[in-house]
Order: C-alpha cells, then sequence, then structure tokens
C-alpha cells in the first residue's frame, strides 16, 4: 500500500490553521473565537506529529511537544471561558465588538 | 598710615550696614555715626596723603592687591594704589562728603527718613572710595555702578514727588547707556591685554609704543578702546550727549546736589580718565575727541544757564559747564591743569550748593524771582556765596582764577585739531559764567526782595550749615595758591609721568578776569543798575530765549526717540514675540503633538479582533521577509 505523502498533513494542518484564524479574526461572539483558537491549537499538534512519524526517527520530542500542547489548550480555554464570563456579566453581551473600552 | 588704607572705603560701607542693621529708628545715632565714620576716613586720608607728598616718585607706589575671584588661570583682585593722583581724589572725597554730612544735619534732621538718608551718603561714600583706590578696571567698574546706584537712591530719595522718581530713573538710565561703552572698553582691556591691572596695561601700552611693535598712527585701535571708555565718562560726568540727567538731578535734596552732581560722582568721569591716561595720550584722534566734546558741553551749557531760574538748575548747569573745561583739559593734554580743576571746583562747587541749600532753607522756595534783598537777612550765606562766585569767575586770586587759567593755556598750547577755536569758545564759556553766576547772585542777594512773605521768613542758617559754608569759603580763597605760579606745589604732586609745571601766562591771566569783570559788569547792568532790562533782551531774541530756556528741546527729542523710534521698535519685538515665538513656536509645539497623538490614537480602537489581525499581519510580514 503506497504511504500518505507527508505534505496531505501538512495540507490539512493548513487549513484548519487558516478556517481557525478565519474564527479568531471575524466572529463576533466571543466562544467563537474561542473555538477558533482551539481549531489553531489543534492545527499545530497534526503539524508536528506529521513531522515526528514521517522524519522523527522514534524521536519522541514531537509527541511529547503535543501533549504539552493539549495540555495548555485546556487550562487556557478554562481560563478564557471564566474571562469570558465575567465579561458576560459586566456587558450583558457575548460580542467582542462591545467590549471596547481600551479605545482611545 | 597706607597700610591701613584699606580702611577708607570700608569703613563708610561698614557705616551703612551698621545704620541699616541697627540705628534705623534713631536718627541722631545714623548721623553720628556716619559723620563719625567720615571723620575718620578723612584723618586717614590726610594721613596717607602725608605719606605720599613724602614718598619718592622713582620707587613704584603702594599698591595692596586681594584675590576674590579664581577663575583659572586668571585672577580677579580687588586692590587699593595709592599715588598722588589717588591721594588727591582722596582728600577732595572725603572732605566734602565730611562737609556734606555735617550740613545735612542741619538741612535734613526734620525728615522722618534721614536714617536711611544717612546709610546711602555712607554708601555712596564707600562706592566712591572704592572707585578712587581701585587698581585695576574691574574694580572702578564695580565702583562705578555702585555710585550711579547710590545717585538713583539719593535723587530720588523723596520718590512720593513724581519729579523725584522719574528724574533717578532718568539718572540712572542715561548713565546706563554710557555704561554700555565703558563694559565693551573694559571687555576689550581684557581681551587684548589679558589683564586688567591699570600698572600692567599701562605698561604694555607704553611699551607697545616705544619699541614700535605698536604704530598709533596705523593702527588705531587703542584709540577705539579709549573712545569707549570714554563713553562711561561722557555718562557719569554728564557730557554732551547725555547731559541731560543731571539738571534733573536737583530733585533730590540740596546737600547730594552738592556732594554727588559737583563734587565727587560726576568728578569719576575726569578721574578716569586722568586713570587711564596712558590709553588717551597715546592717540590725538581720542585726545580730539575728548577734547571737543568737552569744550562743546562747557559753552553749551554755560548758554542754557543763562536763561534758567531754578537757583538749583543755574548750578547744575554751570556743574555741567566746568566739567565740561575739565574734560576739556584732559584732552588737550593738561593733566595736572584738569584735576587742579577738579580740585578747587569741588570746594567752589560745593560751598555755591550748599550756599543755595542754605538760601532754599530761609525762604523755602527755589525760584530766583521769588527772592532778591537776602544779603541784610543772610549774611554768612551770602558772603560764602560771594566768595564761590568770585572763585567760579576765575577772579584773582580767588581758586577759579588759577585753575581756570591753567586749562585756558594748557588749550592755546595743545595740539588738539583746531584748538583755536576750543580756545575761543572756552575764553567766552568763561565770560557767560561771570555773567550768570552773577546774575543769580544780583537777582538773589541784591536788590529788593521780589516776595515779601518769603523775605520776612527768612533768616539765616544753623552752624551745622553755616560752618562747612565757612570752612569751604576758606578754600576756594585758598586752594588756588597750591599752584601759585613758581611755586607749582600741585604740579609737582600730581602730573602725568615726566611733565614739567607748565608756564603761567600772566598777561591772559589779567585778560580773562578782565573778561570776567566784563561778564560782571553785564550781569550787574541788566539786574543790578537796570540800565538794560532783561525782559525787553527776552522778548526781542524771544526765539533764541526760548531755545535757550528749554535747553535746546533736548529733553523733548529724546522724548520724541524713546517714545516713537524706540517703543515703536518694542512693540514690533512685542508683536514678534507674541505672535511668532508665543503662539507660534511654544503653542505650535503642543499643537503638533496632540495632532500626531490624535494620529496614533486612531490604532487604538479597542477592538481585540483589530489587535489579531495587526499581530497576524506582522507574522506574515516577517515570514516573507525572512524567506526572501
Amino acid at each position: 500500500m503506497t504511504e500518505v505523502p507527508v505534505v496531505h498533513f501538512l495540507y490539512l494542518a493548513a487549513v484548519l490553521f487558516g478556517i481557525g484564524l478565519f474564527g479568531v479574526l471575524v466572529r463576533k461572539n466571543a466562544i467563537s473565537v474561542l473555538m477558533g483558537i482551539e481549531l489553531m491549537l489543534n492545527a499545530v499538534n497534526i503539524n508536528y506529529l506529521a513531522f515526528a512519524k514521517y522524519w522523527g526517527n522514534g524521536n519522541l520530542t514531537g509527541p511529547v511537544f503535543v501533549v504539552f500542547v493539549i495540555t495548555i489548550a485546556a487550562a487556557e480555554a478554562a481560563v478564557a471561558l471564566a474571562i469570558v464570563i465575567s465579561i458576560y456579566r459586566q456587558l450583558k453581551s457575548a460580542n467582542v465588538d462591545d467590549a471596547h473600552n481600551l479605545r482611545g | 598710615m597706607i597700610q591701613y588704607s584699606w580702611l577708607i572705603p570700608v569703613m563708610p560701607a561698614l557705616a551703612y550696614a551698621v545704620i541699616i542693621l541697627f540705628t534705623r529708628r534713631s536718627k541722631a545715632l545714623s548721623a553720628g555715626l556716619s559723620i563719625l565714620t567720615m571723620a575718620g576716613c578723612f584723618f586717614l586720608s590726610v594721613g596717607v596723603f602725608l605719606e605720599i607728598l613724602k614718598w619718592d616718585p622713582s620707587q613704584p607706589y603702594p599698591n595692596l592687591s586681594w584675590v576674590w575671584l579664581h577663575v583659572a588661570p586668571w585672577e580677579a583682585h580687588v586692590g587699593v594704589m595709592i599715588d598722588p593722583l589717588c591721594a588727591n581724589m582722596l582728600l577732595v572725597v572725603t572732605l566734602v562728603s565730611l562737609l556734606v554730612q555735617i550740613y545735612s544735619w542741619g538741612y535734613m534732621h526734620e525728615d522722618e527718613r534721614v536714617s536711611s538718608y544717612y546709610s546711602y551718603l555712607s554708601l555712596f561714600s564707600a562706592s566712591m572710595l572704592v572707585l578712587v583706590v581701585a587698581n585695576n578696571y574691574l574694580q572702578i567698574f564695580i565702583g562705578w555702578e555702585l555710585v550711579g546706584l547710590c545717585s538713583y537712591l539719593l535723587i530720588g530719595f523723596w520718590f512720593f514727588k513724581p519729579e523725584a522718581a522719574d528724574a533717578c530713573k532718568k539718572a540712572f538710565v542715561v548713565n546706563r547707556i554710557g555704561d554700555m561703552g565703558f563694559i565693551m572698553g573694559v571687555i576689550t582691556i581684557g581681551m587684548v591685554f589679558q589683564t586688567f591691572d591699570f600698572a600692567e596695561v599701562q605698561k604694555m601700552v607704553t611699551d607697545g609704543i616705544a619699541s614700535g611693535v605698536y604704530d598709533p598712527t596705523k593702527n588705531h585701535y587703542i584709540a577705539g578702546i579709549a573712545i569707549l571708555l570714554f563713553c562711561g565718562a561722557v555718562g557719569k560726568s554728564a557730557q554732551f550727549p547725555l547731559h541731560v540727567w543731571l539738571p534733573d538731578a536737583m530733585e533730590g535734596p540740596t546737600p547730594v546736589s552738592a556732594l554727588i552732581h559737583a563734587a565727587t560722582m560726576v568728578a569719576a568721569g575726569v578721574y578716569m580718565v586722568a586713570r587711564t591716561y596712558t590709553l588717551f595720550s597715546a592717540d590725538p584722534i581720542s585726545m580730539d575727541v575728548v577734547a571737543w566734546i568737552g569744550g562743546f558741553t562747557a559753552l553749551f551749557a554755560a548758554t542754557i544757564a543763562v536763561a534758567q531760574n531754578d537757583i538749583k538748575r543755574i548750578l547744575a548747569y554751570s556743574t555741567l559747564s566746568q566739567l565740561g573745561y575739565m574734560i576739556m583739559a584732559l584732552g588737550a593734554g593738561g593733566y595736572t591743569q584738569g584735576m587742579f580743576h577738579l580740585t578747587t571746583h569741588a570746594c567752589f562747587k560745593a560751598l555755591l550748593f550748599l550756599g543755595a541749600g542754605s538760601v532754599i532753607h530761609g525762604v523755602h522756595n527755589q525760584d530766583i524771582w521769588k527772592m532778591g534783598g537776602l544779603w541784610k537777612k543772610m549774611k554768612i550765606t551770602a558772603g560764602t556765596f560771594l566768595i564761590a562766585n568770585l572763585a567760579i569767575a576765575g577772579i584773582f586770586p580767588f581758586a577759579g582764577f588759577f585753575s581756570k587759567d591753567a586749562i585756558l593755556d594748557a588749550v592755546k598750547e595743545s595740539t588738539v585739531w583746531h584748538h583755536e577755536i576750543l580756545y575761543a569758545a572756552a575764553v567766552f564759556t568763561a565770560f557767560l559764567t561771570a555773567f550768570y553766576m552773577f546774575r543769580l547772585f544780583f537777582v538773589v542777594f541784591l536788590g529788593e526782595p521780589r516776595d515779601h512773605h518769603a523775605y520776612d521768613h527768612a533768616h539765616e542758617s544753623p552752624l551745622s550749615m553755616t560752618g562747612p559754608l565757612m570752612v569751604l569759603a576758606l578754600l576756594s580763597v585758598c586752594a588756588g595758591w597750591l599752584n601759585w605760579p613758581g611755586f607749582d606745589g600741585y604740579s609737582k604732586f600730581v602730573h602725568y609721568g615726566d611733565a614739567k609745571p607748565a608756564e603761567f601766562d600772566w598777561t591772559m591771566g589779567w585778560v580773562s578776569v578782565g573778561i570776567a569783570l566784563a561778564g560782571i559788569a553785564l550781569a550787574a547792568g541788566f539786574y543790578y543798575w537796570k540800565t538794560f532790562s532783561a525782559e525787553k533782551m527776552a522778548e526781542k531774541f524771544r526765539p533764541v530765549y526760548l531755545l535757550l530756556k528749554n535747553k535746546y528741546y533736548f529733553d523733548e527729542m529724546y522724548g520724541w526717540f524713546v517714545q516713537k523710534v524706540l517703543f515703536g521698535l518694542a512693540s514690533i519685538l512685542h508683536w514678534f514675540d507674541e505672535e511668532v515665538v508665543d503662539d507660534g513656536m511654544v503653542d505650535g509645539t503642543g499643537w503638533l503633538n496632540r495632532k500626531m497623538g490624535g494620529l496614533l490614537s486612531l490604532t487604538q480602537t479597542g477592538y481585540v479582533q483589530n489587535y489579531a489581525l495587526v499581530i497576524f499581519g506582522a507574522v506574515a510580514v516577517i515570514f516573507l521577509l525572512v524567506s526572501f
């Protein structure tokens, strides 16, 4: 069976990263922005694992780093959601455009 | 005694401090302290004088010097240099100051602020003495400015009178104009000679000329320096064109006029020229400038004095005229003659002013046309005034005869450009001097009283006032004998370099006495025997009379200049300062800052997603830069 070329994984990661970036920059709801951030982080994970499998020679550096990223993504999601809830309590809205007090 | 000579300027300064700090409330204490200090200075000056009299001229004269400022490698000195010129001035200044201070008690002891008055007098004496004993240009400048300050304080003593307040400002400002030239001269000397010391500069100039390194006929910069210094003398000694402050200075108390504006401060200019005579005599150009300004002032002031009606103003213009004589003498090479006239003039002019003060004290008025016949009521004042008049007119054997004729001789023999014109002017001025002084005498002391109320009230002044009058009268008679031709005591004492005593032309002496007598006779004709009528003359030559009475309208001309030209220029600059500097540059910088800030703040939208976009954009740019 022919191997899947590594490039396909990279394309996938790139596309996922782009969709995530789109979400971060464009979406109005704060939760949607957080979802975009998660997507970007996972795209990066796929990238690492692809390289680790194809060109790692059994080196575990890649997968270990991926575990770190997953952990931190989880922690960061928790913190970010706490912040969003705080903001919602103040502004009564989860729309990022409404949080512009630092305008100047 | 000479080692204590530094006390002479210091003691009055201490008296000033003590009066200001401690004895303000007690008029008698302040006056007593001031007078005693001055007496001490006078006796010290006499002691110093007697020692210098016996000094061997080949030895260098005493020069005590202390460093007060050290800016490496240069040191500023303050010191005391006593040579015959200085010893002469010390005697004049301390004696006249002492007599004026004694007189002031009689004249002004009822004034509330007499303590301040005596403190200012002490400060003035200290400043004048600092000037006189100076051994370097910086110190003479310090003394110069200080006497200007004291003149301001004393002229404006009755500052609540608007005329006095204006007069003291005018005196100070006009002086300052002359001082600008003086400062430039002093700085130039510092730059050129790298020292401010009189002796060192003198040596450098004489050596430079003797060795041929400096040729005065080709290179005139020493004349330039001398003329700059002379600007100061023009201001301080009230020569034309900076003469305008002296008549107005008569707003001050009369003893002040006697001390400052007759005998001492105005003599400072003459003294300074004599001190720096090496610089002046190096180049005929500076001598010509000095002689002509002096001669012109002498004649100019005498013509104005003829038409004045205030007793002090007449004396003020007389002072201007006599100062002109002194300056002219110095310019004509008559170092000794100029200083001798300074000495004799101090005696009889102080006497004239103090006498005028006595008259004013008696009749409470300064207008000569409200006086008359005061001889009967104020015999001592009138007698001493007559002696002073005879002295100033140059009648033999009073003091003025010897000094004035010495000056006339010096001008006649000098090498000044067209000195014969100067000589003619000086002789005519002598005629005018006799005329206007005796006009004053006849109108005030003889004839019938014009204002009976004032006449009835008139009384002779107390001894504190008549005492100094008598001392000065004695001097006005005898001081001239110091230089009796043949004896030449003064010429042998005060002279420049190796100059020998000048020959006294007795023929011209008798001719000048004749001219003076003619002036007196003319004055008598107008004002005593009334053979001619002054009023008819004034009517017939009305334009001339008005010109003289209004002092050739110089005050009006200067006033116009200040009002229109100076203030006009000032308002243009004011506009520039307000519009361009304040609004444009200062406010403009602020405006620019705010605008830039406004532009930059457009990037702070407050939307987090905009910030995220910028971050991503930056990453993209960096990626592109790195990969290509």
